[in-house]
């Protein structure tokens, strides 16, 4: 058939023209062989622009249509689905992007429209070879994968869940819960963080959508969007949770007291434990890092089993209900989702590297988390705020700023640390009559009713110095110095150096995120931004989606935020996985691998490569074939091929050997 | 020190130059570069510090409330006469282009004497400078130097 | 046995005598050799930076091209020597249109500077390349219950260079440890003296030099050791003076490492240069040799 070829060159504003001449590469385009019209225009994408192409291919009787405009990422399907109400199969158009590969890269106005002149031709050349090809709809699964129990997790699954949908809620501790859990009031409202997030603890722990799977780790992630297959190691917990009851006797009895990270190392707990005393599922666990039993097993030696069996001599007896299981293994459990939300939050930034400030060097310097635990009353301290040598303090500094704006550990503003020293300000102010010191670089309290708690705190009598303090130091230089912390400082205000002593220093930590994000995006195969969080689709448009269709992120794993923005970026997370359930299906890229049975040798090197699955091994005939279904035209096995059995549709070695002919003339 | 030098970076922003050419402030960096450690956007004080310095000499300021010019003046003078710094005869230099504040303050003069003597009696002050081999190498490039520059 | 184009630097021959005697006196029993620079002149220093700091890159650079000619790594005891040169080194390599004037000016002495000359203090090689193994080896008398407060001043460890903790190094400390000697716990260890500026603005370095002695003092350390001549000065002849004003009575001496590590290697006093030192270490030297024979 003749080729009727459309080719139209955008300006996209000034974006392609202020570099392109779009004119000029218009006129170059109508001296291509098998164009019938080419023309340029401000706004392809726009309404305007679409109608061009479909005027154009009702009156001119185009087969085939070029749109040299941004990247294909951008409109490929605005434009198909314009050529496909104008009555053309979708495939036979393409796009060539003259704007991220050309106008954006250069200020050279020659080269530039030189080689968008190049990219046209080999669009066009490529076009010609099109084959129609029609595109395949998957039923999608309708449950969602929650990874990460925090509160973004537990709002997330919640919502699905009341939605009539499965969720599966993966926790790597024993609880849900998160770092709200440690928090003790939270601001700007000074609720109790307990109070506002065990009610929603519990409705996860008991809601019959929600499979709640906790102390449990993604082990790996197969498939796509709408079919996703995801293996989740439940780990042995040594304790049958079927019978347990939380009644908290092993604890007691157990003699291997560990540091607590719940208590962020300040109070111990034992190797058989419950996370803390609210904790969903209200179960234990034993720790195989510190058990004395599991590690004698290890050895073959039977060293303890105090929590089983109790204490026969004192008449203590062990574990009621004989929940206790020493013999339990891990259990590798398969799941099918159709949606993944990744909720896996932050953690503490630790301050020890910056050696001026003195944490883990001189007594009373503590990290916010750390002094978050000491003024909750559930705390190691149980509420009181007191010094190593369990004095009360008289005077409090917080200092701003700690591992955030700082190029040396991370450039980026934390979000929440003003506003949680402030709070802090107000609980020391309750709690004691110590004086407090505030040192910070900026305040910010941007939302809503944060200025307002910033005017409390000051009318309460907290004391600002607008200057980041140089360093903490123990050694005095006047006598009201002596047994104290002295902050030196610059108070930019004033324009003088200070030095101001007190009893305790608290760091206000930045948010990092957590050390092992890494192996998750890796995981999910989703990207991270500069600063290491989880990146969005798009920072303004797309803040819950990925770039992996299917996954979606909420919460501090993407940024650090507060718990209102988190709560809302659940809700949103939850909104985009059931919005993709509701329409029940979605639809499959239709270029997918096709294997010429004539040349196959059945060598199966593509099935070995295949990352979906997606090829079999017909036994009889001794060839493979592509399941359509499962494949996502990726081009594994095209490559792999040693016999160049495998083609690609809408990617066959014509077009592109066209393409590159075109692009080379 | 006249200001902090937070506040000289905002007095070059807000366009100050005499107030901090003439401002004894960067002269009296010790260059222990532990702003320039510790800063974080990576602002280098101690360099600005020493930059500064070179502008206000450059520009003919007169720096007031310290002789540490007056100081660094006389240990230049000694390398370009002996290409190496004998501290007795850098000494006696920088003494004699501070005179004025000497006679002002004769006490502290005979103050400094004690130390001059402990390191005179612990053979660490010879009293005659030696000119090094390589000085008159020295000072030929220093003049080649400034006619490439353009400088007198 | 290890080469060196070794670059003393001027305080090694007035202020600093100590240190270049102990320095080349250590340098056989250590297999090496700091093999001194013909000819070279003064590095230029802070003063020189602060009042022409281009001219006082090329005042560095005749010796940084006379160093290249060896083909040695270039040695300096002196920390603000290495600072100066490192830096000028640094400036060169990265700006060429300064490296070209530069060479323009040096050619009239027949000199040129290529960039690839490797600037290090004589810490950095016992340390690194010596390493404390090896003169622990050979130290014939342990300093045996000395206490030392190690003090690095600034130069050494800023700007960073190296792999050395700006605010809290160790390799000052490994070296005194590896002679037998006690390293106290020295907080200020790497805090400013007052370097260059004791001479013009004695107000305002003394109570610097008066908080580094309190501090050590107040640490057990009965003397101090260090790598920086301009310190050591500072330190050493100043003493007595904040012993005047703040109505203090240190009476701690202040050694070149390089002192030191010849004591434990069995050198002899003189050859050190040990009498150099103002405040006199030869109470503490008895005291600890007392101390050690069982008296």
């Amino acid at each position: 058939m003749e080729p009727r070829i459309g080719v139209y060159i955008c300006h996209c504003g000034s974006n392609i023209a202020g570099t392109v001449d779009c004119e000029d590469v218009a006129g170059f385009a109508r001296t291509l062989e098998g164009v019938a019209v080419a023309r340029d225009y401000r706004f392809m994408c726009s309404d305007p622009g679409q109608e061009l192409i479909k005027n154009d291919i009702k009156e001119q009787g185009l087969n085939r249509v070029v749109v040299a405009s941004c990247s294909p990422t951008m409109h490929e399907p605005t434009f198909r689905r314009a050529i496909q109400d104008a009555g053309l199969n979708p495939y036979f158009f393409e796009m060539a992007n003259i704007r991220e590969h050309c106008s954006w890269v250069t200020e050279d106005r020659e080269k530039a429209t030189e080689k968008a002149k190049a990219l046209v031709s080999a669009a066009v050349s490529r076009v010609y070879y099109h084959q129609p090809l029609e595109a395949r709809e998957v039923a999608i699964n309708p449950n969602t994968l929650v990874v990460g129990g925090g509160i973004a997790g537990i709002q997330a699954a919640l919502k699905i869940a009341d939605s009539g949908n499965k969720v599966y809620l993966v926790e790597r501790n024993p609880s849900v819960g998160g770092h709200m859990a440690q928090l003790d009031k939270t601001f700007p409202t000074l609720d109790c963080s307990a109070c506002i997030l065990t009610p929603k603890m519990t409705l996860v722990g008991s809601h019959p959508n929600i499979e709640l799977l906790t102390y449990s780790e993604i082990e790996e992630v197969g498939g796509y969007i709408g079919n996703f297959k995801v293996k989740i190691r439940k780990k042995a917990k040594y304790v049958d949770w079927s019978k347990c009851t939380g009644c908290g006797r092993c604890m007691e009895i157990c003699p291997t007291a560990v540091p607590d990270d719940f208590e962020e190392g300040l109070g111990k707990r034992k190797a058989i434990y419950k996370q803390f005393a609210q904790a969903v599922p209200n179960k234990a666990v034993i720790d195989p890092k510190f058990c004395r039993h599991l590690k004698g097993l290890a050895e073959g030696k039977d060293v303890c089993r105090l929590c089983e069996i109790g204490i026969e001599k004192k008449g203590i007896p062990g574990c009621e209900v004989g929940a206790i299981d020493f013999d339990q293994q891990d259990e590798v459990i398969e799941v099918e989702v159709g949606a993944i939300i990744i909720t896996t939050g932050f953690q503490v930034f630790d301050p020890t590297p910056i050696y001026q400030y003195g944490y883990g060097r001189l007594d009373n310097v503590m990290t916010s988390m750390e002094f978050e635990r000491m003024v909750n009353s559930a705390g190691p301290t149980g509420g009181h705020i007191v010094l190593k040598d369990g004095s009360e303090p008289e005077s409090i500094a917080l200092i701003h700023c700690v591992g955030s704006r700082d190029e040396k550990y991370h450039e980026y503003c934390s979000r929440v640390c003003c506003m949680y020293s402030m709070k802090f300000a107000h609980l020391i102010k309750e709690h004691t009559s110590a004086d407090v010191y505030e040192f910070y670089i900026d305040i910010r309290s941007f939302g809503k009713g944060y200025e307002e708690f910033y005017n409390r705190i000051l009318n309460e009598g907290t004391v600002f110095f607008r200057g980041k303090p140089a360093e903490i130091t123990n050694v005095a230089e006047t006598p009201e110095e002596e047994g104290k912390l002295i902050i030196q400082f610059e108070d930019t205000l004033v324009g003088r150096q200070r030095r101001v002593p007190v009893d305790m220093v608290v760091l206000s930590c930045g948010l990092e995120p957590q050390s092992d994000a890494g192996v998750v995006a890796r995981m999910f195969n989703i990207s991270r931004s500069a600063d290491g969080f989880f990146l969005e689709k798009h920072p303004k448009l797309d803040p819950v989606a990925t770039m992996t269709d299917g996954i979606f992120v909420a919460g501090c794993c993407q940024g650090p935020k507060d718990i209102p923005d988190t709560v809302a970026q659940a809700s949103a997370a939850a909104a985009e996985a059931l919005s993709m359930i509701s329409r029940g299906k979605v639809e499959i890229e239709a270029a997918t691998a096709v294997i010429n049975e004539q040349l196959c040798t059945g060598c199966q090197l593509c099935l070995a490569n295949c990352p979906y699955s997606a090829i079999s091994f017909d036994e009889e005939k001794g060839v493979c074939r592509v399941n359509e279904a499962l494949c996502k035209g990726c081009g594994v096995c095209v490559g792999g091929c040693p016999s160049d059995a495998v083609s690609l549709s809408h990617f066959t070695n014509e077009q592109i050997l066209a393409q590159m002919e075109g692009a080379l003339q | 020190m006249e200001y902090p030098p937070r506040k000289i970076i905002a007095m070059i922003r807000a366009g100050m130059r005499e107030e901090v050419l003439s401002s004894n402030s960067m002269w009296y960096c010790l260059s222990c570069y532990l702003c320039t450690c510790r800063c974080p956007r990576g602002v280098k004080p101690t360099e600005l510090a020493h930059a500064l310095e070179s502008l206000a000499v450059r520009n003919g300021y007169r720096v007031s409330g310290t002789s540490t010019p007056a100081m660094y003046n006389s240990f230049v003078s000694s390398i370009k006469r002996y290409g190496r710094v004998p501290e007795f005869s850098m000494m006696v230099r920088y003494y004699l282009s501070i005179v004025p504040a000497l006679l002002a303050h004769p006490l502290s003069t005979i103050k400094m004497l004690p130390v001059g003597i402990k390191l005179w009696r612990h053979k660490r002050l010879s009293l005659m400078p030696v000119k090094a081999k390589g000085a008159d190498e020295l000072t030929a490039i220093l003049r080649k130097f400034r006619e490439i520059r353009g400088v007198s | 046995m290890k080469y060196y184009a070794y670059y003393p630097g001027c305080s090694a021959e007035s202020t600093g005598l100590g240190y270049g005697m102990s320095a080349q006196a250590i340098a056989a029993p250590l297999d090496i050799e700091l093999a001194e620079i013909e000819d070279w002149t003064c590095c230029g220093s802070t003063p020189y930076g602060s009042l022409d700091e281009e001219e006082a890159v090329v005042v560095a650079a005749r010796n940084l091209a006379l160093a290249e000619k060896t083909g040695l790594d270039m040695v300096t005891p002196c920390s603000s020597c290495y600072v100066t040169l490192s830096k000028a080194n640094m400036n060169l390599k990265e700006h060429p249109g300064l490296l070209a004037q530069v060479n323009e000016a040096l050619a009239v002495a027949n000199l040129k500077y290529e960039g690839g000359v490797r600037v290090r203090h004589i810490v950095d090689v016992l340390v690194n390349d010596v390493t404390t193994d090896v003169i622990a080896s050979k130290v014939r008398d342990r300093l045996e219950g000395l206490k030392v407060a190690p003090y690095y001043g600034c130069q050494l460890v800023r700007p960073q260079y190296d792999s050395e903790d700006t605010e809290f190094p160790g390799s000052l400390d490994r070296l005194v440890n590896c002679l037998g000697a006690e390293a106290v716990d020295f907080p200020l260890k790497a805090r400013c003296c007052g370097g260059s500026l004791t001479l013009s603005e004695e107000e305002s370095t003394l109570p610097l030099i008066h908080k580094l002695l309190k501090s050590a003092a107040e640490h057990g350390a009965r003397c101090i050791a260090t790598p920086c001549p301009l310190c050591q000065t500072n330190l050493d002849a100043y003493q007595g003076k904040v012993n005047g004003k703040f109505g203090t009575r240190y009476n701690l001496p202040v050694f070149f490492i390089t002192q030191l590590i010849g004591l434990a290697l069995g050198l002899d006093d003189r050859a050190l240069g040990l009498n150099t030192l103002i405040v006199s270490p030869a109470q503490v030297l008895k005291q600890m040799r007392e101390v050690k024979s069982g008296a």
